[in-house]
């Protein structure tokens, strides 16, 4: 086992640093941070314009090779490098992952819950009224892209405003700057807040997690140990959670692992609709302004996401099933 | 949706004169009697040929084209003269609305099928052939896994200039396959251990025709219904992508860009969001019911109460 996992860590490893790498080389031939300094008044001359690029790793007359080799020798030593304005890229980094990691946290729990709660009793019942109603649902969820069901959300919520002539729904940023009504205060404009996000990323997540959960649940129903555990004895409630559903959750595990991983990143629309300042939002942000620090950076970190994400995978599918870890 | 049709032709086309009326019924016709048996199947079916025909055959119907401008009414709500209002410039939201569906669609179907022909190539080579072979296209697999698939079709945005949709289509489709053909790849390992691939080895047939020839006709259900699923994915890639402008660039539209567009005049104009992204849901459920229901009918152990 242990074998197992530190041949899959290295294959892990080499793959993000071939991802990342190919993912600096592609930014720093497709962005121009050249053409930044081109609208402004005055115009530098083009002697301050190669100094100040050169000085970020950022020109684009230094060979492409010699610029990637001065960027993987700082991320090697833990350096992202510059932004395109200068600031150390670490910082931004530091801050915005800590935004999107709550953002991504919260939707993520409330989707894969409930979504593991109503796939399992629409199984339960199937071809009942709750799996048809459910599961119609469900299909009308997974239709909607991000896009449209966060700005969907964002009328809702001025409609609701309107109406009740109060601001309910909080549908730009984190929380208000410079509030001064102390923790309570400062807590429901938080919540205020993050009601419309959460939604926006757990709705899907709950309907992807509903299917899932209720075809697994499904297979195991109609499995001998479940009619063993009934002729035993167990009432059918027990029965149902403590060896239906714990069985069922194994490759919803799994799967859980990798929609986190991925929604690191995958949360851009997410918080880019609503103002978030994460690190999706300044993926957008960071390709229209060219930085191709940033860009590398943030792709660096979705890699070792996506990494971690499956070495928990494995970890989890080997905590829960003890066919793994004899074998 | 086209194979199933292609097969009822088949199946309807006097080949095979001679045979008593009692023959038994072909796979593809029991496949597509279940699949039109059920209701979600053919309600998907229903609607997207609605779709289709509205996208290609509905902008005959109007006297404005998607480059007209109407100088006379800027962002007026549906009226007899517009029959889905108009935006602020003056563009018909109708005219703009289908030309968008007609790309919209047209990239999903293209990618879907760019896809999903990748996904069973690479996965049957890399099952097929063992070693080296597998071992580098798993690795490439893994690779494309790894890569956040938006932030390469982001940087790359700015190469898709205009008329250069077809090779965002090959991108899109590039960041589509992985999964499936990890799936294929399994199936193929199985696949070549069965007796008929044995006998064909053994015959001498030659290793690109196996393929060609047992493997991947077994895998056509798989790959049916992978195909039509993709096609709901590219669709809403493709809008994430047009939304954010790093898709189907202007002059030419797409659902993402009327809906980016649509989304900040919704509050007051609420007909330059609604019937786009009315028409864009109702287009991504179709194919996804079409999906489902074609995947039930493959399936011969489902049984659905219908």
């Amino acid at each position: 086992m242990a074998g197992f996992l530190a041949r899959r860590l290295l294959n892990y490893v080499v793959l993000v640093a071939v991802a990342a790498s190919l993912a600096y080389m592609l930014a720093a031939t497709a962005l121009d941070p050249r053409s930044n300094y081109a609208d402004r008044t005055p115009k530098p001359p083009p002697a301050v314009i190669d100094a100040q690029l050169t000085a970020l790793n950022l020109n684009d007359q230094v060979p492409l090779l010699e610029r990637y080799a001065v960027w993987a020798g700082g991320v090697l030593h833990g350096d992202l490098g510059k932004s395109v304005t200068g600031s150390p890229v670490n910082d931004d980094i530091a801050r915005r992952a800590g935004v999107t990691f709550r953002l991504v946290l919260l939707g993520m729990i409330v989707g894969s819950v409930g979504g593991v709660l109503l796939g399992a009793l629409a199984a339960v019942r199937q071809y009942g009224w709750f799996d048809r109603v459910s599961t119609g649902l469900s299909f009308a969820v997974l239709a909607v892209p991000v896009v449209v069901l966060a700005n969907m959300l964002i009328l809702f919520a001025t409609w609701v405003n309107d109406r009740l002539g109060t601001q309910v729904f909080l549908v730009s940023g984190e929380y208000t700057g410079g509030l001064d009504t102390g923790f309570w205060g400062s807590a429901v404009d938080r919540i205020q807040h993050l009601v419309l996000p959460t939604v926006s990323l757990s709705l899907a997540l709950v309907a992807v997690f509903s299917r899932y959960q209720r075809n697994m649940m499904l297979d195991v129903l109609g499995a001998d140990f479940v009619r063993t555990a009934r002729a035993k004895g167990l009432s059918r409630r027990a029965a149902l959670t403590r060896h239906a559903l714990r069985t069922a959750l194994v490759p919803v595990m799994t799967y859980f692992a990798f929609t986190f991983g991925a929604l690191l990143t995958g949360a851009t629309f997410t918080e880019k609709i609503f103002g978030w300042h994460g690190l999706g939002e300044q993926l957008i942000n960071s390709i229209f302004t060219n930085d191709v620090n940033t860009v590398a950076a943030i792709a660096l970190l979705a890699a070792v996401a996506v990494l971690c994400a499956s070495l928990a995978s494995d970890l989890l599918h080997a905590a829960l099933d003890p066919r793994v870890r004899a074998g | 949706m086209t194979l199933p049709e292609e097969e009822v032709a088949e199946e309807l086309t006097p080949g095979v004169p001679g045979r008593g009326p009692r023959r038994a019924p072909s796979r593809g016709r029991v496949v597509v009697r279940r699949f039109l048996g059920s209701r979600q199947g053919a309600a998907g079916l229903a609607v997207l040929v609605v779709m289709f025909l509205l996208a290609f055959a509905g902008p005959l119907l109007s006297p404005w084209s998607y480059t007209d401008r109407d100088f006379t009414a800027f962002l007026q709500p549906p009226s007899a003269d517009h029959w889905f209002g108009t935006l602020q410039t003056g563009a018909d939201v109708y005219a703009v609305t289908l030309r968008g569906m007609q790309k919209s669609l047209i990239v999903g179907l293209l990618a879907a099928l760019v896809s999903t022909a990748l996904a069973a190539l690479v996965g049957a080579f890399a099952g097929y052939f063992p070693g080296w072979a597998d071992r580098t296209l798993t690795w490439v697999t893994d690779l494309l896994l790894v890569l956040p698939a938006f932030l390469i079709l982001a940087i790359m945005s700015p190469v898709f200039g205009e008329g250069t949709w077809a090779l965002f289509v090959l991108m899109l489709a590039l960041f589509l396959w992985m999964v499936t053909s990890k799936i294929v790849r399994s199936m193929t390992v199985s696949l070549k251990r069965r007796e008929f691939i044995q006998a064909a080895r053994f015959m001498g047939v030659r290793p690109v025709t196996i393929i060609f020839r047992h493997v991947l006709p077994n895998l056509s259900s798989l790959l049916i219904v992978d195909a039509t699923l993709n096609v709901s994915a590219a669709i809403l890639t493709e809008t994430s992508l047009s939304y954010f402008g790093f898709g189907i660039q202007p002059p030419d539209v797409s659902f993402g860009t009327l809906i980016a567009d649509g989304s900040k005049t919704a509050v007051y104009a609420p007909w330059t969001f609604w019937f786009v992204a009315g028409l864009l849901v109702v287009t991504v459920l179709a194919v996804n019911l079409v999906g489902d229901a074609l995947r039930d009918a493959f399936d011969p152990t489902s049984t659905r109460p219908r």
